[in-house]
């Protein structure tokens, strides 16, 4: 619990973007947040908010949440024009209402992409990530108990680059941050995550081909490489991994073109 | 997916082609400005230069085709990625706000079409003669240049003295006393610059060359690569604006059969 001393309480105006379903027509509209306590996160703000329109009887505010931990990639909300709102490295249930001023306008969005179709209100459907992950953003290991921790050594470097990119919590900020919609960062940090490591090696150009592949057929933009998506990441996964994909996707393209088939091919398990 | 097909039609392979193609254009106007440069020694040089690239024949025609389809598959990527961009953003934000992308990064669209518009002038200015015809160099009244002296690439006398060429030196020169045409040049090498600046950048970044290691002293040399090749390009209607290059005195003999 916050003592009370430290906290404050501050005013806002919410413009919040309000649409009833994927075909209705979506307009913002304002919603006064009088006398928060700073200390609330962003998410508890619109509960507050929340509960004053049901008490109102009015439709609540639809946004997705979940762990309000920032490690679930549930919550998403575009703050005034940065997803996830003005922190750097921080999702939405992170950001506190200290953040703002007594005062400010928050024009609140959804992620917006056509690959994200919308919902509800701020609520987007984000399943075209989750078909990303099913074309290849996993290792095809033997089930079981766990192995040997020693069986596949990993150098230190790259264990700890691998972390770097396995923090994405499949999020979208990268989407929605991107002027083209790309889910390269996502993608990149998937198949960079896995390519640095052993486990990962004997799939890694089918995996990079059809992450890819995946990604054009849903529908994502291209990279235009102004790095937006790094910056609004809430994880900071560097778009080094987009150079690291890239190349990967070009090598694997030619082993690909060149690579043998077995006569068996086809056969057995 | 076959490698044409993934080269084509994915959206990592059209930014490799956007790229490479970038390389070769990227690779073409530095080598144009620095051939373009010999206007500040003798009109020997320049006339020469122009010569020997002319003597090349068919190498000249095979550079230019390549060339051409370096521009085609840049524009070609360009416009199919932007039509994609456009599609799969869908609706646009009401707050718009960026967090840090370049303004050269930003103006690429706006840069790449002025520079269209350049580059189809250029060609019409001095390499038809669609334009400005009364200094071009081969239907202008000066349009002859005796060599005085053999112009040398990597010590072969490729145009000898005494030869009678085309007066590019002259054409250059009094092409740029029209302050417009100038001052037209001016801005589009500038925002040709603003363009290479994100897109030798970008280059790295698509061909998968990049990592932090070496990002900050790419992005240094993108900008002194521009910054010079901004300064080469103003250098050439700058001095002669300022009345530093002359038209020269072609010590034309009428006998002489080209």
């Amino acid at each position: 619990m916050v003592a009370a001393t430290t906290s404050s309480t501050i005013s806002v105006t919410l413009r919040v973007w309000r649409q009833a379903g994927p075909k209705a027509l979506g307009q913002f509209k304002d919603y006064a947040a009088k006398d928060l306590n700073s200390n609330m996160s962003f998410l508890e703000m619109l509960d507050v908010v929340n509960d004053e329109l049901t008490l109102k009887g009015e439709e609540p505010i639809a946004f997705a949440h979940d762990c309000r931990e920032g490690i679930c990639g549930t919550c998403s909300l575009t703050i005034n024009g940065k997803p996830h709102g003005p922190g750097k490295g921080i999702a939405t249930c992170q950001t506190y209402m200290r953040s703002f001023h007594d005062g400010d306008i928050i024009v609140v969005e959804p992620f917006r992409a056509a690959a994200f179709p919308l919902i509800k209100d701020l609520v987007v459907d984000r399943t075209s990530f989750d078909k990303i992950m099913q074309a290849g953003g996993f290792i095809t290991a033997r089930a079981g108990s766990a192995p040997e921790a020693n069986a596949a050594p990993v150098p230190k470097g790259d264990s700890d680059l691998a972390m770097d990119a396995a923090q994405c919590i499949g999020c979208g900020a990268c989407v929605a941050a991107c002027k083209n919609a790309s889910a390269m960062l996502f993608v990149s940090a998937k198949v960079g995550h896995l390519g640095l490591l052993p486990q990962g090696q004997a799939e890694r150009d089918r995996r990079v081909l059809a992450m890819v592949h995946t990604m054009d057929e849903e529908g994502f933009g291209n990279c235009t490489n102004q790095y937006e998506c790094s910056a609004a990441c809430p994880k900071t996964i560097s778009h080094d991994f987009i150079a690291r994909m890239n190349r990967d996707y070009l090598g694997a393209t030619l082993r690909s073109a060149f690579k043998p088939e077995a006569a068996s091919s086809g056969g057995g398990a | 997916m076959n490698l044409v097909g993934s080269l084509f039609g994915s959206s990592i392979g059209r930014k490799i082609v956007m790229a490479v193609t970038g390389v070769i254009l990227i690779g073409f106007v530095v080598g144009h400005l620095v051939g373009n440069l010999q206007i500040f020694q003798h009109p020997d040089h320049l006339n020469g230069y122009a010569q020997f690239l002319h003597q090349l024949g068919p190498l000249l025609w095979v550079a230019r085709i390549g060339l051409i389809v370096a521009v085609v598959l840049h524009i070609w990527a360009a416009t199919v990625l932007t039509l994609e961009n456009k599609k799969a953003r869908g609706s646009d934000y009401g707050f718009k706000h960026t967090i840090q992308a370049t303004l050269a990064s930003r103006a690429m669209r706006w840069t790449g079409f002025v520079v269209l518009a350049f580059l189809i002038y250029h060609l019409a200015h001095f390499t038809l003669g669609l334009v400005q015809t009364e200094t071009f160099k081969e239907t202008a009244p000066l349009n002859h240049y005796s060599m005085t002296k053999d112009y040398r690439v990597a010590g072969f006398t490729v145009v000898t003295a005494g030869a009678d060429v085309a007066n590019v030196y002259n054409m250059v020169v009094l092409g740029f006393q029209n302050k417009v045409v100038s001052l037209f040049y001016i801005i589009s090498v500038g925002l040709l610059s603003l363009h290479l600046l994100h897109g030798f950048d970008s280059l790295f970044q698509s061909l998968g060359l990049r990592n932090a290691k070496w990002s900050a002293l790419l992005h240094k040399a993108a900008l002194v690569l521009c910054l010079v090749y901004f300064l080469g390009n103003l250098a050439i209607p700058g001095a002669v604006l300022a009345g530093k290059l002359q038209p020269h005195a072609a010590k034309v003999a009428p006998a002489v059969q080209r």
